[in-house]
């Protein structure tokens, strides 16, 4: 696809410079040689009118872009049973498979062993169809087997888009399927659009772009626009791979909403016989072994349940406790209950305490003090739960309830199951 | 044993502001610092040299010319020499024309220094957190690989390493033979801190601290830099600014509970 110059047969005539219809080639003073900037349109003109045959284009990876079809989701499964994350991306991928095209379908791509009902569970949580790669050699997930025969099945079948789940065994098998395939890979979106319109949508209510700059666009570019966040969260950046098919994107678990199952839903099913032998695959696995969370630390907890002085006494935090465990979170707490012995100091969030940046921050029973708004205001999500419909808290809190806690958090701990959706 | 160690410089995301006028990052006094994941990295070569005296620890990376600095970093808390690749020619590399370079790279480590048992990188860097560069510079110098190492283990004759690969409920037992590429968390070990005589002698002129051009490394440049790069910055934005709070109402504690689930629930957060 790409022109080069070859930097040891160019003698730096010029000619080239002067025959590109792009302002394409640039003539570098110190080197005394041309080189190719990024107007260039791969036109060819500069490579008959060169003297001394130093350009030349690389046709090796030159892609027919609209032979790639489809999107495939990779349905990642452990032990026969399907992720969350991918019926979450199966919705997501048939949603964009709408958006491109009447025709164009998403179908759930299952490697593994034995996989009959796992195709037809996917298809129940809304896949056009499902293909299934077995194999014994497959049965648990191992990166050469897996990347050999995603790879193989993506020269067969080209799809235009692969959604992989950001997990550890997404993130470890889809930049080696992206090396192998030489196509971009964007990690972690939260955003996924192929839709103009729908990307000015979401642009609109999630970020701060000014819409006026994408008027240029052509509407009827169907490239899939990725949102990811960078440098901490502090910026965000769409992504786009329009030279390389098929386009690849990891997500997170819980970024994208599953749709509703719907038993004896029918669909396709594909089956794809591996190439694979057992010296393929280069690691071995000596053991699984599956273990509760340890506890962690309040600077990597992901949730934290705080208590304060509003708690009334050290059996309080019995409550918090319990409400930490229901959640899979750590206890915090403020400063005046560590003063007052209800608790240990490890516990204490704040200036002279921890500083925590969790994804969300319970606050029950505390006023939120200057000194303690220090340590946790830069958490993603603050859930306030206090009497006092004036406490500082609630000026930087997402969502407060004005009520007793003794009365909230067993509530919420009673209602947790019907709403969370763990990995 | 050889081994080498690919690391990164990256700002300190956790110092990183956005000029509220501008909606830009503020990149000016903004520490630069050894990417965490890395260290990670560099400590485990570091521990077996400390079991093995005859281990050479090689630190590659690419970056700018001040990511010396960072280098000076590794080699007072041990490293034995380091590379850095800098070029605009590599400049604006997205991770697959990044992992065509850094792979270039150690193609010419190993043609001066001789073969590697094992490569060890982080498993991803705080700047663009995509953990995509360590797997594929594995697949294009046909390594196997590990990701999220957290324990490791190499047997008496160097041919093979056991490791634990941790998952989200637990771990995996996991034997590779060498060489190959493992990918690091912070789980696997603590890294240590600089010392001063370390600090001394990585500070002099003849620091072994080698700079090489992508020409050097002959790299292919219609795979590395911003043109070859698969994937564009289509936009770039600061995400939409916090919503004010909103105080949950609702008949009793169950509704209310229930109404903020749901509000949790909608913005993906449980």
């Amino acid at each position: 696809m790409a022109v080069v110059i070859n930097q040891e047969l160019c003698k730096g005539c010029k000619i080239c410079v002067k025959n590109c219809p792009f302002q394409a080639i640039d003539f570098d003073e110190a080197t005394r040689k041309a080189t190719i900037n990024e107007k260039c349109t791969a036109c060819s003109v500069c490579i008959s009118k060169c003297p001394f045959k130093a350009i030349t284009k690389d046709e090796s990876d030159e892609v027919d872009l609209s032979a790639y079809k489809h999107i495939w989701v990779f349905a990642e499964q452990r032990d026969g049973e399907l992720m969350g994350v991918a019926k979450e991306l199966i919705a997501c991928g048939r949603r964009l498979s709408r958006d491109i095209s009447p025709e164009t379908k998403c179908y759930a791509l299952l490697v593994g062993n034995n996989l009959d009902a796992l195709g037809q569970e996917a298809i129940e949580w809304g896949a056009d169809g499902s293909i299934l790669i077995e194999s014994p050699l497959l049965e648990h997930f191992n990166t050469d087997g897996y990347t050999k025969v995603i790879c193989d099945a993506i020269k067969e079948y080209k799809p235009e888009i692969i959604l992989y789940g950001a997990t550890h065994i997404g993130r470890d098998l889809a930049p080696r399927v992206a090396g192998r395939s030489n196509v971009g890979l964007t990690a972690d979106c939260t955003g996924l659009e192929v839709d103009l319109e729908k990307y000015k949508a979401y642009c609109a209510k999630e970020t701060t772009l000014d819409l006026s700059t994408l008027e240029g666009e052509d509407p009827d570019d169907k490239c899939i626009k990725q949102t990811r966040p960078a440098f901490g969260g502090n910026l965000m950046a769409t992504i786009v791979s329009k030279k390389t098919r098929p386009q690849m994107s990891t997500v997170r678990p819980g970024v994208m909403s599953k749709q509703e199952r719907v038993p004896g839903a029918k669909g396709e099913i594909i089956k794809v016989t591996p190439q694979l032998e057992e010296s393929d695959i280069r690691t071995k696995i000596i053991k699984i072994v599956k273990e509760a969370k340890e506890m962690v630390s309040l600077t990597d907890a992901k949730i934290i349940c705080s208590g304060g002085r509003g708690l009334g006494g050290p059996e309080g935090f019995k409550l918090i406790e319990q409400f930490a465990n229901k959640v899979g979170g750590v206890v915090g707490s403020s400063r005046a209950c560590v003063d007052a012995g209800w608790i240990g100091h490890e516990h204490q969030v704040g200036q002279t305490g921890t500083t925590v940046k969790p994804d969300i921050y319970f606050a029950c029973g505390i006023s939120g003090a200057i000194q303690h708004q220090a340590g946790m205001k830069n958490s993603k999500l603050i859930v306030a739960i206090n009497k006092d419909p004036d406490a500082p808290i609630f000026g930087i809190a997402d969502y407060g309830i004005v009520g007793d806690l003794y009365k909230v958090v067993p509530m919420i701990i009673e209602e947790w199951d019907n709403f969370s959706t763990a990995l | 044993m050889r081994i080498i160690v690919c690391a990164k410089q990256v700002p300190d995301t956790s110092e990183v502001k956005i000029d509220p006028k501008t909606n830009r990052i503020i990149r000016d006094g903004v520490p630069s610092i050894l990417n965490p994941d890395d260290a990670n990295a560099l400590e485990e070569a570091l521990l077996l040299k400390d079991s093995q005296p005859d281990t050479e620890v090689i630190v590659v990376s690419m970056g700018p010319p001040q990511a010396k600095d960072m280098l000076i970093e590794c080699l007072a808390m041990g490293a034995d020499k380091c590379y850095l690749l800098s070029d605009r020619a590599v400049g604006g590399s997205d991770t697959w024309a990044t992992s065509n370079a850094v792979t270039s790279l150690i193609e010419k480590v190993v043609e001066e220094c001789g073969p590697f048992d094992m490569i060890f990188a982080g498993r991803q860097a705080i700047d663009g957190d995509t953990a995509q560069v360590g797997p594929q510079i594995a697949e294009k110098m046909h390594l196997p690989q590990v990701t999220y190492v957290q324990k490791f283990e190499i047997s008496d004759d160097k041919k093979v390493v056991t490791v634990q690969r941790q998952l989200e409920d637990g771990y995996e037992i996991i034997e590779v033979p060498t060489p190959c590429m493992l990918t690091c968390i912070k789980e696997l070990n603590n890294p240590r801190y600089m010392t001063v005589s370390g600090i001394v002698k990585a500070c002099k002129a003849d620091a072994p601290i080698y700079v090489k051009s992508a020409k050097d490394c002959e790299c292919d440049l219609s795979k590395v830099g911003l043109e070859a790069s698969p994937t564009v910055v289509f936009r770039s934005f600061t995400p939409a600014p916090k919503a004010p709070g909103q105080i949950i109402q609702g008949e009793d504690e169950r509704t209310q509970s229930q109404n903020l689930l749901a509000k949790l629930k909608e913005k993906h957060a449980i």
